[in-house]
């Protein structure tokens, strides 16, 4: 792609994540265009914590994010709804035993 | 994510069933995220009104803004620079929760710029005294949150997301706002004079940013059906109502309407009716400044050009020096 093309584009969408403090993950808070991600990085300070909402911001370019299908009953995620061994309600222990 | 598809329909009965499991969503007041199937008509509900709602956000930095590099000291400056900053950024998590329904931002934008899509008919009104700031801030900040606290269950969760960062927001500006007039109120006779006469212009065109009446609002049955709306239009503006009289007391001014007066049997307060006809002037683009704001709006729109540009050029250098590295 030339230059020129380039610079016709419109800037890129970006998605941003905040970690809000420390102990917290990284939670997505919203998205926004810039040029490159240095310029996402300050805009999304910018924009997104303004009053000490965050200690540490990620961006990545929305077009890099896969993401699963849109269908709630999607058979991706059926391998674990079957699986209730994997929950620790799934075993009885009588109650006289302690600490578990 | 900001990955929104258009639903494919391979035959009817799966249109059907895409359809009930959005209706039995909503029924759940469960949201509405951005990759789900939903009917056209609520995208392009939620289109409109969110763009509209950003468009207002972004064109309501102006009145005040006028007001920035006349503040009268470096307290009311800086507070009123970030409020406007902060409008700037409502605008922003609106587009960015539009851009989710799979429309494009540069596209709102020229939509807003041609005229095709609308903003508040507040921002079209002059704030020719320091006062005004305040009295925006009181009113129509204050209607703002009437508006958009409910909004934060709206059935689509990107915009009920945003609507929770604004509001969180929206607190400062009323509260900014209402400081502001107390101030002058415990001033000069003629500093009390321009705060009641800022009240006496803006409040009718206040009441008349929650819409027009229930029975002359066509689209909004089908908005609460959706739950993209929880209350009418006149419920809202009664609470405002409501919500700003004693306000009004206790800050000393008079609400400019011979008809306002508590009601004991509905538990309200009843009021003159707002004349709707200047709305439908205002919003039809013959409102004092619409023209004003729509020219400052692509001034800035053309005047920034440059800069995007650049910033993609550079953009464009560092990721060829980059490859370039790269293959070294
Ligand atoms: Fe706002
Ligand atoms: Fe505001």
């Amino acid at each position: 792609m030339s230059d020129t093309q380039n610079e016709k584009r419109e800037w890129p969408l970006y998605e941003v994540f905040v970690r809000g403090k420390r102990g917290l993950n990284h939670v997505h808070v919203g998205s926004l265009h810039a040029a490159d991600d240095q310029m996402a990085l300050t805009h999304a300070r910018d924009l997104y914590t303004r009053r000490n909402e965050g200690v540490s911001i990620w961006v990545v370019r929305s077009e890099h994010i896969a993401a699963s299908t849109r269908d709630e009953k999607d058979p991706f995620f059926a391998p674990s709804a079957d699986k209730v061994y994997r929950h620790p309600t799934f075993y009885d222990i009588p109650d006289d035993v302690p600490h578990i | 994510m900001s990955t929104a598809h258009a639903a494919a329909s391979p035959d009817s009965d799966a249109v059907q069933e895409l359809e009930s499991q959005f209706d039995a969503t909503i029924a759940r007041d469960q949201r509405i995220e951005p990759r789900d199937w939903m009917p056209e008509g609520y995208r392009k509900t939620l289109v409109r009104q969110i763009a509209q709602h950003a468009h207002s956000e972004i064109i309501g930095m102006q009145p005040e803004g006028e007001w920035i590099t006349r503040a009268p000291s470096l307290r009311r400056k800086s507070i009123l620079f970030a409020k406007v900053q902060d409008e700037a950024g409502h605008g922003l998590y609106l587009y960015s929760a539009a851009e989710t329904l799979g429309i494009d931002r540069a596209e709102l934008t020229q939509r807003l710029l041609e005229g095709r899509q609308k903003y508040s008919s507040i921002f079209n009104y002059p704030t020719p005294s320091f006062a005004d700031v305040g009295v925006i801030g009181w009113f129509v900040d204050g209607a703002a949150i009437c508006n958009q606290v409910p909004l934060c269950r709206s059935s689509y969760g990107p915009y009920a997301r945003a609507m929770v960062r604004i509001c969180k927001e929206e607190s400062f500006h009323q509260r900014q706002g209402y400081e502001l007039l107390l101030t002058m109120m415990r001033g000069t006779r003629e500093q009390r004079e321009m705060v009641q006469d800022a009240v006496d212009r803006w409040w009718w065109a206040s009441l008349m940013m929650f819409g027009p009446p229930d029975d002359d609002s066509p689209n909004s049955a089908q908005s609460m059906a959706w739950k993209i709306k929880r209350h009418s239009n006149d419920e809202l503006r009664q609470r405002f109502v409501d919500m700003t009289v004693p306000q009004a007391a206790k800050l000393g001014v008079t609400l400019p309407d011979p008809e306002l007066r508590w009601n004991e049997e509905r538990g309200h307060h009843d009021y003159g009716t707002p004349d709707y006809s200047e709305l439908k002037r205002v919003i039809s683009g013959d409102g004092p400044c619409n023209a004003e704001r729509m020219e400052r709006r692509r001034a800035a729109h053309e005047e920034g050009a440059w800069v995007r540009e650049a910033a993609s050029a550079h953009a464009a250098k560092q990721a060829a020096r980059a490859r370039a590295e790269a293959a070294a």
